[in-house]
């Protein structure tokens, strides 16, 4: 295993491969995307309670999955980055932050946007809400803390230890909805149960969601390269790269 | 088709958030590849340079 990561983690082999990648993984994105849109705007039936509300559901839910998933994905990266000082660990960190936060201010838009119409307030300081906007400040504090240390590898420590005391919120989100008694609803979907959810509603938040995960893994290896040739100009693949 | 783009009177608040999630999601695909291009103009202007030096 070790000699893969070593492998596949060297800088040039990252670059090349995802390169060659990124294409046919932006048309496997459209593919998805296009199928989850279909299901979520034409061939799903409106919710019995909530009307044709529930179709900012098919964004709202994986983008705040995702907003929690890229959460993790930073801290464990910044585990990696502290313990094995591996230099794409630390690039996958930063290169995260801004997507991360980006879904996490997509998912508090779009439920804002759903609960004034059903809960009749744009916002409401329950504990899932909440937790969720300090999810975003973690993001924008992690991205102005990378900005504000000049030397790179100094900066990858500190945001790995700001990444990974911040985890801590990622079980308050999880399990706000039950700890609390909040305006926001539980779970529908769970790992151990049928989920109480039609299957005709079900598929396209499901594909939603993987449309989403694929986006954001599209969007970290774009960024990926970015930082990976600022920090490597000096060595000589990158500069065998320009000429 | 009116009908269907008023969302049984949430169209509003369907819309805007399709709208917003579009526009984010673009922004952050254009802010990843501007970034990679502005790298990969520097090295090759660096490069230039290097080379120029040479000579």
């Amino acid at each position: 295993m070790w000699r893969w990561v070593h492998k596949y983690g060297s800088p040039p082999v990252f670059y090349r491969i995802s390169g060659r990648l990124l294409p046919w993984l932006w048309g496997l994105f459209a593919i998805l995307l296009g199928w989850g849109l279909y299901g979520a705007l034409i061939s799903s039936p409106p919710d019995y309670q909530q009307g044709e509300s529930v179709r900012i559901v098919y964004i709202h839910v994986p983008a705040a999955w995702n907003s929690m998933f890229i959460y993790v994905a930073m801290a464990v990266s910044g585990l990696i980055a502290l313990v094995w000082r591996i230099k794409v660990a630390e690039i996958v960190l930063i290169a995260s932050a801004p997507i991360g936060a980006m879904f996490t201010f997509l998912a508090l838009v779009t439920g804002s946007l759903w609960g004034k119409p059903m809960w009749g307030a744009w916002w409401v300081w329950d504990a899932r809400l909440t937790s969720e906007l300090i999810l975003l400040f973690l993001y924008l504090g992690v991205i102005a803390l990378h900005g504000a240390i000049e030397d790179r590898r100094t900066a990858a420590r500190a945001v790995s230890i700001l990444a990974l005391v911040g985890v801590v919120n990622i079980p308050i989100i999880h399990f706000s909805v039950e700890w609390w008694n909040t305006l926001h609803q539980p779970a529908t979907i769970t790992k151990f149960e049928k989920p109480s959810m039609h299957i005709d509603m079900l598929v396209p938040l499901l594909v939603m969601a993987l449309a989403f995960k694929l986006f954001y893994v599209n969007t970290l290896l774009m960024r990926a390269r970015g930082e990976l040739l600022e920090r490597e100009r000096d060595v000589k693949w990158v500069k065998e790269l320009a000429s | 088709m009116a009908e269907y783009f008023e969302m049984g009177g949430y169209g509003f608040y369907v819309w805007t958030s399709y709208g917003i999630a579009l526009v984010a999601m673009l922004a952050t695909v254009w802010g990843a590849r501007q970034r990679h291009r502005r790298q990969l103009a520097r090295v090759v202007r660096r490069q230039k340079r290097e080379q120029a030096g040479k000579r």
